[in-house]
């Protein structure tokens, strides 16, 4: 009896290992294609200011606002690409791949870049974070270990940037921490930012994908500078302080209260809902 | 002997399940919570203009619903709460509080909207007529340190608070995680699947998220209302 249920125990076991090898007990499998449900607001970036439901400091608001997105079109600037925050915010997919060492463990996963999305490598070997005065590059250094069956990252060392295209920053002290958490065939991802120059407390994001039946190509189009009407010289477009146009476009196409559209962190909570009831 | 092996093997896992559903939880979801809106502001905190239904997959059937979307109507009629119902509510700006009712059954109240919903470990007999928030059968996912949750038997509502519809035969999932917030406390994440052939091209799935309270000195009942 004994060895009965021995052997059957040693049958379970190895049906596991062979369904999921290398990853561990209860780690699901990440490589492959993930298709964004799109169901909530992605981007946020295509008004000028439009800084709604994000926690910014003053100085995010004063940097935010001097922000004038032809500084896209200087030629050094071209091929910048966006970094790991526009992971969570962005449209695209996510192709997964991962690296093994010649044990079969896994040293690191790449999620795949896509047009203007910069690759991210999430390291899965252990390594140590590098010292707080090592090169922070756009796409910083991405950490990840299994909790249970989450995927948890970090990533730090991140240049200055963009939290939102359309100006709202992110500092390089900006630490970004994801979740990704799969039920059936979606994967959840929650992401917590923070940042103490530029976040008035950390922001929370979560996003959905599901699993595609069929490869997503990724996309990693070679940049190619070119004059994109902004012409070299020593200016950097910029708007100066209160000369901002379209500070009311969102206000008088749907009636959004300014104070939200500068991402004042109230504004973020049901008491800013009874607020906004009262005002009328 | 083997047979009997092989039955507690399979049944154990749902035999403590039955058993003590609250001793078994492999995460804590009890508490205040209140609504952090990150996402999706202007369809949530605002009541959106009637026929904007951005990013929700509609059929033409669920389009020419959500036009014919009447809030005075609705109010007039006793439907001040669809847009509270168990496909919306964890989409409106509020604050819940969890908390065992016994045993086997978890309880969750919404101060927006005044809601109660319970979610039953143990089988149980289907409410009599349809509700907003309907029957819900919760099961722990042990492995995956989360609860899923199914409902039936509610009455149809809204999945935005301008008429964007799910019928009373729509299949309604939910999934709550937990993860740890930077500044303490814990952030609460639930993720609603709505599949609808009748309204919905495809299933619909967001994720709301909620900060932990210490308290709840913030707590702040207050009616369904057709539009804010």
């Amino acid at each position: 009896m004994r060895r009965g249920l021995v052997a059957l125990l040693l049958v379970f076991a190895a049906s596991a290992a062979s369904a999921q090898p290398n990853l561990g007990p209860g780690r699901f499998e990440f490589d492959g294609s993930w298709v964004p449900t799109q169901s909530e607001d992605v981007s946020n970036d295509t008004v000028p200011v439009d800084y709604m439901a994000l926690p910014l400091s003053e100085a995010a608001r004063t940097r935010a606002l001097s922000y004038n997105e032809s500084q896209l079109g200087m030629v050094e600037r071209q091929c910048e690409g966006w970094g790991p925050a526009y992971l969570l915010t962005g449209p695209f997919g996510m192709k997964v791949s991962s690296e093994h060492d010649v044990k079969g463990g896994v040293v690191s996963y790449t999620i795949a870049g896509w047009e203007d999305k910069l690759p991210l490598v999430i390291w899965m070997d252990g390594r140590p974070r590098p010292s707080r005065y090592a090169e922070h590059t756009r796409t910083g250094f991405t950490t990840g270990q299994w909790e249970d069956n989450t995927l948890v990252t970090v990533t730090t060392h991140m240049k200055n940037a963009f939290i939102r295209k359309n100006g709202a920053p992110s500092s390089d002290l900006a630490r970004m921490t994801v979740r990704f958490k799969r039920h059936d065939n979606h994967l959840l991802l929650i992401g917590i930012i923070e940042d103490p120059i530029y976040l008035a407390e950390p922001l929370v994001w979560t996003r959905d994908f599901v699993l595609s039946p069929t490869a997503l190509t990724a996309a990693p189009v070679p940049c190619i500078v070119t004059f994109e009407g902004t012409a070299p010289g020593n200016e950097v477009p910029h708007w100066l302080w209160g000369r901002k146009p379209y500070m009311d476009e969102l206000t008088k196409k749907f009636g959004i209260p300014q104070d939200v559209l500068l991402g004042h962190p109230e504004t973020l909570y049901p008491e800013y809902r009874q607020k906004m009831s009262e005002r009328r | 002997m083997r047979a009997i092996v092989l039955v507690v093997l399979f049944a154990a896992p749902a035999m403590a399940q039955q058993q003590a559903a609250r001793q078994a939880a492999p995460i804590d979801i009890t508490g205040q919570w209140v609504a952090f809106v990150t996402e999706d502001w202007r369809f949530r905190m605002m009541t959106p203009p009637k026929g904007d239904y951005t990013r929700v997959p509609l059929t033409p059937e669920g389009r020419k619903a959500a036009d014919a979307w009447n809030p005075a109507a609705d109010q007039a009629a006793g439907n001040a709460c669809k847009a509270y119902g168990v496909g919306g509510i964890m989409r409106i700006p509020g604050r819940l509080r969890i908390s065992w009712q016994d045993d086997m059954t978890l309880r969750i109240e919404s101060d927006a909207g005044m809601q109660t919903r319970t979610l039953r470990f143990a089988a149980s007999a289907p409410s009599a007529a349809p509700t907003w928030q309907g029957d819900s059968r919760a099961r722990w996912d042990v492995a995956n340190r989360s609860l899923r949750v199914s409902t039936t038997n509610f009455r149809s509502g809204y999945l935005r608070r301008n008429g964007v519809p799910y019928s009373e035969n729509a299949v309604i999932t939910e999934h709550f995680d937990v993860a740890p917030h930077p500044q303490g406390g814990q952030l609460l994440v639930v993720t609603t699947v709505v599949e609808d052939p009748r309204y919905l091209l495809r299933p619909f799935i967001v994720s709301s998220h909620f900060k932990q309270e210490k308290d709840g000195s913030r707590w702040n009942p207050q009616p369904c209302v057709a539009v804010w």
